[in-house]
């Protein structure tokens, strides 16, 4: 059924429709307008049976999700920036314990400085943890990836983190096919877990394990991924033959058969860039897009597989790996070792900073030109950190770094103190 | 022919034997058909107070649910030497997730009972002090607010003893331990810090809390009988005794824990809906040096020099809980409801 929604009462319907049996929730922005609807929809018991927790702190949402799912229940909650990195200690266990819980992540930006808007900081965090990760591009695939979500985290009994851009994505209100609760019903199967908490056969979960097998546990996990990555495009093929539209997978290319220059992203951003390209392409540049929709497993033989024929390849990401530039160009470059591509990084739309079409363009001619280097932060305003620079250079108490840029820039309290 | 009703208790512990009783009133663990929640097998310390306190409430809880029970467990002592896989002592399922979380997990799990319409499975969340009064107190009191259908059952052995003997917020003042060594002219853990875990239990007006020891075995039992016929959040806080960490005969762990009960050091009552409605009365009352003696954690309390200035204020702490609790109130023949009678 086609409705004009907000992204995050979409999301609220798809997870709904998968019969979640426990959802945990403690809010934080931007996730908070996905577990407010489905706590409207737990108590009117139009989700029945399911039970809606009000927890004290992300820790405890995945905690109680662990419980829950080690007792057999379809376990959801979702969470944003701080939230996830609160949970980071939980985030582990359960892709240790091999716990198949789905979480939406409304990606945002890591304080400090505190910044409540969108950016990829809180989940390449993560990107260790044993989760898989999926990147969703607009409110339609949020949507049909959290159906997918559901199903490959219990086939492959591992946690499932869908990933979609805070505000840009939560609190947009677009035209979203919902789907139907029999397709649902028919595309997720019923939740068999692995192991469970039964006092019939009673089990021990969370045992002690010592050298002789914690390596053999990691590589399971590892393994668990591997098979992922054959089970996702499988999924999404799946989902197409069922609901007739295409979402998930693990990359999707975008005029980049035969491109000179490809831009990699991951999410939102895609829109944007796909814009600049049909410009671009119009002027007869050779240039194109792959998005990577799944970031972990990691599909290295895909994203070869799609790059392998370009002279350039700019990875536009939203998050800072400080100390080394870019996560996402890192996994970019090992995926194209031998090959004779140059991998730039560009890190935009950090904390919110809109990724324009017009900061694209310039991005892509510096390319053009040969002006581009290995690392580039779009639109960085030079003056504000060079002014700021000179005063740590002048002043050992040269005061908080934010406040100070702040202030130069007007935004508070402009003029000295 | 008249019957005379007698009175009998084992000298010095006033534990019932169960030779005395009639069967239905025998402990749990006299039974030789009983459930057994930790089996032998487990690698605590000789005179783990954990391992026995933890085994009799579970055995307790096993007994009153018909063994239809699923046991979380924090990090620490407990969750180590009961579980070097493959060689788990736990006949119950049991799921072990992090330190600080056991009593989250416990509510995961009963949400998930609830949500399948499960309404004859129950659960239990353990942890020692560390996992309970420390970095597992905000998913605790999370858990007690909403009222979830968790008993949850903290042994406090009163310092984080798998990691060494460091101290916790259950920690006694001017005990030693590894974080509060006994130098300087305050020696051990600093006076007025530390908290109540129990009070603050019966803070949240849950149905029910209680305070037990393992010197009074069939207490704890009772009590983990009466909070599984309880729906809703409960909490039983356990004093456990921990030979390594105290500096104590593994000989004398039930004597200590008995000690810490008769000086008013560890006051055992039970509360109901915020209001403590019973207590363990003192039947010897005895000064807190004859508890503190035998435990090197004190030991520089009374060499090289006898620091009686402080054993007086740890007296005077163990008095406030005396007249706090009543514990030292003239019994009545109702109260002695330990006493077993025996028609003669």
């Amino acid at each position: 059924m086609l409705e004009q929604i907000e992204g995050s009462q979409a999301v609220a319907r798809a997870v709904a429709a998968c019969r979640p049996e426990v959802i945990c929730a403690y809010p934080i922005s931007p996730q908070t307008h996905i577990v407010e609807a489905l706590s409207r929809q737990v108590k009117s018991g139009a989700l029945a049976p399911c039970e809606f927790v009000n927890v004290e702190s992300e820790y405890a949402a995945m905690s109680v999700a662990i419980g829950a799912s080690a007792t057999g229940a379809r376990a959801y909650t979702a969470t944003a920036s701080q939230g996830l990195l609160y949970m980071t200690e939980a985030l582990y266990n359960a892709s240790g314990l091999g716990l198949p819980i789905v979480m939406t992540v409304a990606n945002r930006a890591i304080g400090a400085p505190i910044n409540i808007w969108n950016d990829h900081s809180d989940s390449m965090s993560q990107r260790d943890s044993g989760w898989i990760q999926l990147y969703v591009e607009s409110n339609q695939e949020a949507v049909d990836v959290h159906l997918q979500a559901f199903r490959l985290a219990e086939a492959v009994s591992l946690p499932v983190m869908v990933c979609m851009d805070g505000f840009i994505l939560t609190h947009a209100v677009e035209r979203v096919e919902l789907p139907e609760q029999e397709q649902v019903d028919q595309f997720l199967p019923t939740f068999v877990p692995r192991q469970q908490l039964d006092p019939e056969h009673p089990l021990t979960i969370g045992a002690m394990v010592g050298p002789e097998a914690f390596t053999e546990v990691r590589y399971l996990a590892h393994y668990k991924q591997m098979q992922a990555l054959d089970l996702i495009p499988e999924v999404a093929g799946l989902f197409e033959q069922r609901f007739g539209r295409s979402s998930g997978g693990l990359v999707r290319r975008y005029r980049s058969d035969d491109a000179e220059t490809i831009i990699v992203a991951l999410g939102s951003v895609l829109g944007t860039i796909e814009d600049v390209v049909d410009e671009l392409r119009a002027t007869g540049e050779r240039i194109g897009a792959v998005a990577i929709r799944t970031f972990r497993p990691w599909p290295a033989a895909e994203v070869r597989s799609a790059l392998a024929g370009a002279g350039r390849v700019i990875v536009l990401e939203k998050a800072l790996s400080v100390g080394i530039g870019g996560i996402v160009s890192q996994n970019v470059q090992g995926a194209l070792a031998g090959l004779p591509a140059s991998v730039h990084t560009a890190i935009a739309g950090l904390g919110g900073r809109p990724i324009t079409k017009a900061s694209l363009r310039q991005l892509f001619a510096a390319a053009r030109a040969g002006r581009l280097g290995e690392l580039t932060f779009v639109d960085l305003n030079h003056q504000l950190v060079d002014a700021e620079i000179q005063r740590m250079l002048s002043d050992r108490r040269s005061g908080p770094h934010a406040e100070n840029m702040l202030r130069d820039v007007g935004v508070v309290g402009a003029g000295p103190v | 022919m008249s019957a005379t009703r007698l009175k009998y208790f084992q000298t010095g512990s006033f534990a019932a034997g169960n030779r005395l009783v009639e069967p239905d009133q025998r402990a749990v663990q006299s039974d030789p058909q009983r459930a057994n929640a930790i089996t032998c097998g487990h690698r605590a310390c000789q005179g783990c107070g954990e391992a026995l306190g933890a085994r009799y409430a579970l055995d307790a809880a096993l007994r009153a649910t018909d063994g239809d029970l699923i046991a979380t467990n924090a990090t620490g002592c407990l969750e180590v030497f009961s579980t070097p896989y493959p060689e788990s002592s736990w006949q119950v399922p049991w799921i072990h997730s992090l330190f600080g979380n056991a009593a989250a997990v416990a509510t995961g799990v009963a949400a998930a009972l609830k949500a399948k319409g499960n309404t004859h499975t129950r659960v239990v969340g353990q942890g020692g002090d560390g996992g309970t009064v420390d970095i597992g107190f905000a998913c605790l009191s999370g858990m007690f607010e909403r009222g979830d259908d968790v008993l949850y059952i903290c042994y406090d052995n009163e310092a984080y003893m798998n990691t060494g003997v460091q101290r916790s917020a259950a920690t006694p003042p001017a005990a030693y331990t590894t974080t509060t060594q006994a130098v300087g002219d305050q020696p051990g853990a600093a006076w007025g810090q530390g908290k109540d875990a129990a009070l603050i239990a019966l803070a949240h007006e849950i149905p029910y809390v209680a305070t037990a020891t393992i010197a009074d075995l069939r207490d704890l039992e009772r009590k983990v009988h009466t909070a599984m016929e309880i729906r809703g959040a409960r909490y039983i806080h356990v004093l456990v005794t921990c030979p390594l960490g105290w500096g104590a005969a593994s000989a004398d762990s039930i004597k200590l824990a008995r000690l810490a009960m008769e000086t008013g050091i560890f006051p055992v009552w039970e509360g109901e809906h915020g209001d403590v409605v019973s207590v363990t009365k003192i039947r010897h009352r005895t000064p807190v040096e004859e508890y503190l003696k035998l435990q090197t954690r004190f030991r520089h309390l009374f060499a090289p020099v006898r620091r009686d200035d402080v054993i007086a204020r740890i007296q005077a702490r163990a008095d406030r809980n005396i007249a706090r609790f009543g514990l030292l109130e003239a019994l009545d023949e109702d109260q002695l409801d330990e006493a077993v009678e025996v028609d003669v």
